[in-house]
């Protein structure tokens, strides 16, 4: 192994790499505008989504209720809801979205309530579908009221105070820095994010530099120079290597901005509704070394397998088709590390992809949990070697390199 | 110098099973010689070229080139070769000079040696006006006299041509002829492949027939002319070929 050759060949296709247009867009175009467009675009436009639906007036219908005007005016009090003529297909309109929700009231309901029965009032809505929920809100909301403006009259009437149905209040009180909050929400997402981004920005210099040195018949000219196999391809590696750490520390310092710049905007406004509430998520310098850190031994990985699958193939369109199903891999255990629940513990920090969008998850949250960053950086090396090794091993096969 | 001993190469073809690319074919190039293979397509030309290069590794027996075995010593062979064919290409994005400045280097000259061998090469072979253009943007004729910068920038005391004028124009071809006299007029020792009989004829000092793998003929072509009664060259290779040949398309 030759350091200088190395270097050669690093220099080379790094010099390469830049005037590709194509490199330059997967590893410096799309990480840096990535998350900007997701943080300020997309919860922008979610927060106009709902500021909408919000401000307008969801049409029910009221099923029943001729017996008990005083509910019904009530009801009919309620703001931002628009009750409409109830049709006998009312199930069917609210499927349909013509309406938004239905509240039917029982026969007899004020009467009832009268004598002191118990009574059920229900309201039908589309599950999950955000404006019936809207509309059942405002409608629960509603009928709560003249549910404790009934109770208050009995309790007047009897000469009891308002206190005695309420002995105690339970209140939930945060204690967690609101960092932690959002990071909590957010962090899954983010070690998705920059799980995947690491392996998209090696993925085209690593189909370039092998099925695309085949490709275009430069191949049989670097192997008659008198520079060794091991070194050609780690010269090859090291720069697929600093695409995919390019990328991978571009989208987490344009994420870093992204929030802090959102969160800029909110604390200057926060009286604007629209807004929605302010996010706190602060991914500081140290949080950002830290992934960095861990995001290294995992490019090293990344970088390897995608050496050691394109340079088996003949073409680039080739390689395309080959690594499209390692990009499935590595989504799959990404996204199980965003579900709810999912946590560090011993067995997972030896998964690798989950083990690292785990502790990416931990490190953006501001958790150092340093057995489980041991376990997982060391476990991740021993990956990275042996996918190296093997990305060595396949550039020394004339099988491989001369596959027709 | 080029000894080739008893060179053999075996590729296993999942359909079709063992493929012996190169029989145990045995010659010498020497020094300011220009020694021709001849061969139809897929005769094995491109493969005992491509082991002689140490681009591929022999299956049995072995090559000496300038007093190093391609087996034992690949890198001081390349060291000393320089392989030329329409297979080896040029790298798109890198300016004429840079692609051969990046073979000086990996042959390691220093830079002020770099400098001067290419500006050198550049003069014999008029390159100085597409110098920093980029070899995606270059003609054919162009593209030609960057890969010859290629293989002349570390001096190379062995030259090994695979089919160099295949599908050129004749202009361009005429420069690969004339460089191939000039590198045996350097004292050079060249190998080329082909099977244009006219290049044979004008270039070549000693020729080597081969057919399926093996080296069926080999000699200078007078004496080849004096064996086989025939002054032209194209009768004499049909003449060795066609029983083997005849005998491969049966089988």
């Amino acid at each position: 192994m030759a350091l200088h050759n190395i270097g050669v060949v690093y220099r080379k296709e790094l010099r390469e790499a830049l005037r590709d247009r194509r490199t330059l867009i997967s590893s410096l175009v799309v990480p840096l505008l990535l998350f900007p467009i997701l943080t300020a675009g997309f919860s922008a436009v979610a927060v106009q989504l709902i500021d909408r639906a919000k401000s307008e007036s969801p049409r029910v219908v009221i099923l029943g209720g001729q017996d008990s005007p005083g509910v019904l005016g009530h009801l009919r009090r309620i703001d931002k809801i628009h009750i409409v003529t109830a049709a006998t297909d009312w199930k069917k309109q609210i499927i349909d979205k013509e309406i938004r929700a239905a509240v039917e009231l029982p026969p007899a309901f004020e009467s009832d309530i009268n004598d002191q029965k118990p009574a059920v009032v229900h309201i039908y809505i589309y599950k999950n579908e955000m404006k019936s929920e809207l509309a059942a809100e405002r409608l629960e909301k509603g009928l709560k009221q003249y549910n404790e403006n009934i109770v208050s009259q009995r309790l007047a009437l009897n000469h009891l105070p308002a206190s005695l149905l309420k002995p105690f209040e339970v209140k939930q009180e945060n204690v967690a820095p609101e960092e932690k909050v959002w990071g909590e929400v957010l962090g899954g997402l983010i070690g998705y994010m920059v799980v995947l981004l690491c392996l998209t920005g090696g993925m085209y210099p690593a189909m370039d530099l092998t099925a695309g040195e085949k490709e275009r018949g430069t191949m049989e000219t670097i192997l008659s120079s008198p520079v060794l196999r091991m070194d050609l391809v780690l010269g090859k590696f090291f720069l697929v290597l600093t695409a995919a750490l390019v990328t991978a520390t571009l989208s987490v310092t344009s994420m870093g901005a992204s929030f802090a710049i959102l969160r800029v905007f909110q604390i200057a406004s926060p009286g604007d509704p629209a807004q929605g509430p302010v996010l706190m998520l602060h991914v500081g310098p140290k949080a950002i070394l830290s992934i960095f850190v861990m995001v290294l031994p995992l490019a090293v990985f990344f970088s390897s397998c995608l050496m050691a699958i394109s340079i088996f193939a003949k073409s680039y369109k080739e390689a395309q088709s080959y690594t499209t199903p390692l990009m499935l891999v590595v989504i799959l255990p990404a996204v199980a590390a965003m579900l709810p629940g999912a946590d560090l513990n011993a067995r997972l920090a030896l998964v690798p992809i989950l083990n690292a969008s785990l502790l990416c998850k931990e490190l953006v949250t501001g958790t150092y949990h340093w057995n489980y960053i041991a376990i997982i950086f060391s476990s991740t090396c021993v990956y990275a070697a042996v996918a190296l090794y093997l990305a060595v091993k396949m550039f020394q096969r004339e099988d491989v390199l001369f596959r027709s | 110098m080029i000894e080739a001993r008893g060179l053999t190469k075996i590729f296993q073809d999942k359909k079709r099973g063992e493929i012996r690319a190169v029989d145990h074919v045995t010659f010498t190039c020497r020094p300011g010689q220009v020694y021709g293979l001849l061969g139809a397509n897929g005769a094995g030309k491109t493969t005992t070229l491509r082991m002689l290069a140490t681009i591929l590794e022999p299956t049995d027996g072995t090559a000496v080139v300038c007093g190093y075995d391609v087996i034992d010593e690949p890198e001081k062979v390349r060291s000393n070769v320089g392989f030329l064919s329409t297979a080896t290409a040029l790298y798109p994005r890198l300016t004429s000079q840079e692609m051969v400045e990046y073979f000086g280097r990996l042959n390691g000259l220093d830079e002020a040696t770099l400098k001067s061998r290419i500006d050198e090469i550049f003069s014999r072979l008029d390159m100085h006006s597409f110098r920093d253009r980029r070899c995606d943007k270059l003609s054919t004729g162009m593209k030609q006299k960057t890969s010859i910068a290629r293989t002349l920038i570390h001096d190379p005391q062995v030259m090994i041509f695979d089919e160099p004028t295949l599908g050129l124009d004749i202009m361009t071809a005429r420069t690969i002829i004339q460089f191939i006299r000039e590198c045996r007029d350097r004292g050079k020792t060249v190998i080329f492949s082909t099977h244009v009989m006219s290049e044979v004829e004008k270039l070549c000092d000693v020729i080597g027939i081969i057919q399926s793998g093996k080296l069926l003929a080999e000699g200078p072509i007078p004496e080849l002319r004096g064996r086989y009664h025939e002054q032209d060259l194209e009768e004499i290779f049909v003449k060795i070929v066609a029983p083997h040949y005849a005998t491969e398309e049966v089988h």
